[in-house]
């Protein structure tokens, strides 16, 4: 039989607890290496849509906050465009759709600055409601966790989302859905364990 | 609907072959692990797509970990090596302009980290940060000193292998990977409860760099290989399925 030329992915493995050092290292004091940390800012004066703040911690097992994560997010623009190269069409030029944030040394929370994201077609066409994907990693995750966020005012979008639609045990959905905590502001606590561990996804 | 694009979704990770998220050696893992089963879904735009980020964000010494950090005239003590090595997906398909970050302890096996206790000193002119962004063959290359072994508090003598560690995005989110990579004949290797996460020798073996004498500088520096996959992607030709089929 022929073989299969297809490489094995390289195999994960964990962040640890000095991730700043690589990803953030302003944040961790090594500073003149990089002029800022990139995934810092992802909005300009320029940006177009309704600013919002997300905030968050990630929790493990025994409900202590993680003091050493580090959250990435990737969403779309208002227009429901994701920067770089979609290939619909150019998104909003002073959105980056990527942020990177590590948690408080002592607390462990995180705030990203951003826009509420526009809707993003599914590959049949449908349109999944609004959401941002969140990567987390961190010392003791042995492979980055991806999850993502919805919004609590778009409860409409939700119910027809093609992703949390599948969802065999819709009693967890909620961990998916943010809280709106102030005009604009939502908050978006993860799970890793426990009661109310946050769904994750394989995708 | 007509193809969304040229690039298709990732291939599903073969999750069997990555480090599972519960291993109880690596005593950390014990309550930051999942325990419910992860939602398969094939890759949907918020995946296939993903940041992108170009050259001129670069800094001139920003892949030299020797002289980044260092004050004019000094360098970073240790032992030169150069790592380079090439990214590319499943398929061997190159992945060109992809952002590589690095980061390590310095050659005595500390890092400069405000909650790092080790006792090794630190090297005033080591900060340990470095990245570069893949050329259009996927090759990326950097200089640093070769990182020093250090102990951890795990079991009570647990001693990390040398090390960098390696951040990757790939041409989506979707192939975001950390990883850590390892150097040819270190007996820590097959000792470490964060290694020994992965299942199987084989794909540890992914992890180890081989000293590669071809690519050294002759009097100055030592040269290892590091390749690195990602995720493969789909073609999407014969994927136009209807809206609502």
């Amino acid at each position: 039989m022929q073989e299969l030329k297809h490489l094995k992915e390289t195999p994960s493995q964990t962040a640890g607890p000095y991730v700043h050092i690589g990803c953030v290292p302003n944040f961790c004091d090594i500073e003149g290496v990089y002029p800022n940390d990139l995934g810092d800012s992802m909005v300009n004066d320029k940006t177009k849509g309704e600013r919002i703040t997300v905030t968050g911690t990630v929790y493990d097992g025994t409900g202590t906050p993680l003091k050493d994560a580090m959250v990435e997010i990737w969403q779309a623009d208002a227009e429901g465009l994701y920067p770089g190269k979609d290939p619909r069409d150019q998104a909003d030029p002073n959105f980056t759709g990527w942020g990177r944030k590590a948690g408080d040394y002592d607390t462990g929370e995180w705030v990203f600055e951003t826009i509420k994201p526009g809707a993003v077609p599914f590959k049949d066409g449908r349109m999944m409601a609004p959401h941002i994907t969140f990567w987390v990693v961190a010392r003791g995750i042995n492979i980055g966790l991806q999850t993502r966020m919805f919004f609590p005012d778009e409860a409409g979008a939700n119910a027809q989302d093609p992703l949390l639609t599948r969802i065999e045990h819709q009693n967890r959905v909620s961990t998916l859905i943010a809280e709106k905590t102030g005009d604009g502001a939502y908050r978006f606590d993860i799970r890793l364990q426990g009661e109310g561990e946050t769904i994750f996804f394989d995708v | 609907m007509t193809n969304q694009s040229k690039e298709g979704a990732f291939y599903q990770r073969d999750r069997g072959w990555h480090p599972p998220a519960y291993t109880p050696p690596y005593k950390t893992s014990v309550t930051r692990s999942p325990t419910k089963a992860l939602i398969s879904v094939d890759s949907t735009l918020s995946e296939i797509a993903g940041p992108v980020f170009n050259q001129n964000m670069l800094g001139e010494l920003d892949n030299d970990m020797i002289m980044n950090f260092a004050q004019p005239g000094e360098m970073a003590i240790g032992q030169r090596i150069i790592v380079y090595g090439k990214v590319m997906d499943e398929n061997g398909k190159p992945v060109p302009n992809t952002l590589v970050e690095v980061w390590q302890a310095n050659a005595g096996g500390r890092y400069r980290h405000k909650k790092e206790g080790y006792l090794a000193p630190l090297d005033p002119n080591f900060g340990g940060c470095g990245r570069c962004i893949t050329d259009e063959d996927g090759n990326y290359r950097f200089r640093t000193i070769k990182p020093g072994a250090y102990p951890w508090p795990n079991g009570v003598n647990d001693w990390r292998p040398a090390h960098i560690h390696f951040s990757i995005f790939g041409s989506g989110f979707g192939q975001r990977l950390i990883t850590q990579m390892y150097f040819e004949g270190d007996p820590l290797i097959w000792k470490c409860p964060i290694v020994g996460a992965i299942p199987s020798k084989e794909a540890v073996e992914c992890l180890i760099a081989p000293l590669d004498m071809n690519n050294t500088i002759p009097m100055d520096s030592r040269a290892y290989k590091f390749d690195i996959v990602l995720r493969g992607r789909r073609q999407t030709l014969f994927e136009n399925r209807m809206e609502g089929l």
